[in-house]
């Protein structure tokens, strides 16, 4: 293989690692999502420096140039990190929607008193006997008129 | 109220009504006003799914209690979050409808009946079982869901006609059990019933007539490709899974 591929791939396998943990040194990115990166870039760090491991592994996969080896095992894992992101956003998304349901939850709204309605403004205008603390206790008062 | 009989009012008293709403402010209110007229002991809860106009105001205006999604979520997500509400809430049964006019609350008692005898943990009122033509959906969607009915009549051994009908009436088990991962985000259908009839529940259908809605439907946003696709994969999984009875309380 030509010597500047070699420093081509090897270069760029150093710097995505030295990325990957500078990033998460400075907590930009968790260690969890780190692991497919670094493990990639090792990867592609040991067989562009361990040169025979890339021609056998050429030979059997049946390719011609241990370059297009590389370019094949390098997509491969561009797709399975995009697989991985569809499969994160599905459980965010699942989190998310329970989050919306859980802030529905907690503000229903009583139904519109019709008396109340005809006065604006009209917390303030009820009996200062029986002030509604807060919209349940409105909905069994008038409940109880009603029975 | 002619259609008062012992037997579904003492269930009515304890069963929420829920009617999932997206930017139905012009058909909610009448839609309230139906079910209180024929229905007076019903608890009305309006899911209000991000909605842009006034179907919250109107529908708090009509009587209902409106419970207001912050985001626009999807139907399947209103009707689990009103699930969620009458679990919490202990209800007893949990009706549904559509806010868009084109279900008619007067046959909630018929459908109430068959879960009182025990006959049944979900009714799902079908469009299609009184034949009179009330209901007339489009080619592509009349196709799709032929196909789907006649899958799901397969797998469950029973005759299914009408499976992404929105005018349901289910035991409060079967709500809790919508309340998990297993409830689609958008359109439960026919893989809902299969999973339904392979989690040990029973299915019912009664025939209800229906009119054709005024407005969009919260279902006209159905892209067919993508939906007839999506039944297919949700189905074909749906069988993959292994068949978990679910304990009956």
């Amino acid at each position: 293989m030509d010597i500047r591929i070699r420093i081509l791939t090897i270069g760029g396998a150093a710097i995505v690692l030295l990325m990957v943990i500078e990033l998460v040194r400075r907590r930009k990115l968790k260690e969890e999502y780190s692991v497919l990166w670094v493990f990639t870039a090792a990867l592609v760090l040991l067989i562009s420096i361990w040169f025979s491991l890339l021609q056998n592994v050429t030979k059997a996969i049946g390719a011609i140039s241990p370059a297009s080896t590389l370019f094949f095992f390098g997509l491969l894992f561009c797709l399975v990190l995009l697989l991985h992101f569809s499969v994160r956003i599905s459980s965010l998304e699942r989190r998310l929607t329970s989050l919306v349901q859980e802030v529905g939850l907690m503000g229903v709204e009583e139904p519109d008193d019709p008396a109340r309605e005809l006065e604006p403004g009209h917390a303030e205008a009820l009996p200062a006997s029986a002030p509604p603390s807060n919209g349940e206790t409105a909905e069994l008062q008038r409940v109880q008129g009603r029975a | 109220m002619a259609r008062t009989e012992p037997a579904w009012r003492k269930l009515v008293s304890n069963c929420l009504l829920v009617i999932p709403a997206y930017n139905e402010a012009a058909n909610v209110a009448s839609v309230i006003a139906d079910v209180r007229t024929s229905l007076p002991g019903f608890d009305v809860l309006v899911i209000d799914d991000g909605s842009a106009d006034a179907t919250a105001a109107n529908a708090r205006r009509a009587g209902a209690r409106v419970l207001r999604l912050p985001v626009n979520s999807g139907y399947g997500v209103a009707l689990q979050t009103g699930y969620k509400y009458a679990v919490r809430n202990g209800y007893a049964t949990v009706a549904q409808m559509d806010a868009d006019g084109q279900h008619l609350a007067g046959f909630f008692p018929e459908l109430l009946s068959h879960i009182d005898s025990g006959e049944a943990d979900i009714v799902i009122g079908s469009r299609f079982l009184d034949g009179d033509g009330h209901y007339q959906p489009s080619l592509a969607r009349k196709i799709g869901m032929g196909i789907f009915s006649r899958m799901a009549s397969r797998i469950m051994k029973q005759h299914v006609s009408d499976p992404t009908s929105g005018y349901q009436v289910m035991r409060i088990d079967v709500a809790r059990f919508f309340c998990s991962d297993v409830y689609p985000a958008d359109y439960p259908d026919a893989d809902i019933l299969i999973l339904l009839h392979r989690s040990g529940f029973r299915v019912a259908e009664v025939g209800v007539q229906m009119k054709m809605p005024d407005g969009k439907s919260m279902h006209s946003g159905h892209r067919s490709l993508y939906y007839v696709y999506k039944m297919f994969l949700s189905i074909l999984v749906t069988m993959l899974r292994p068949a978990t009875p679910q304990e009956r309380g």
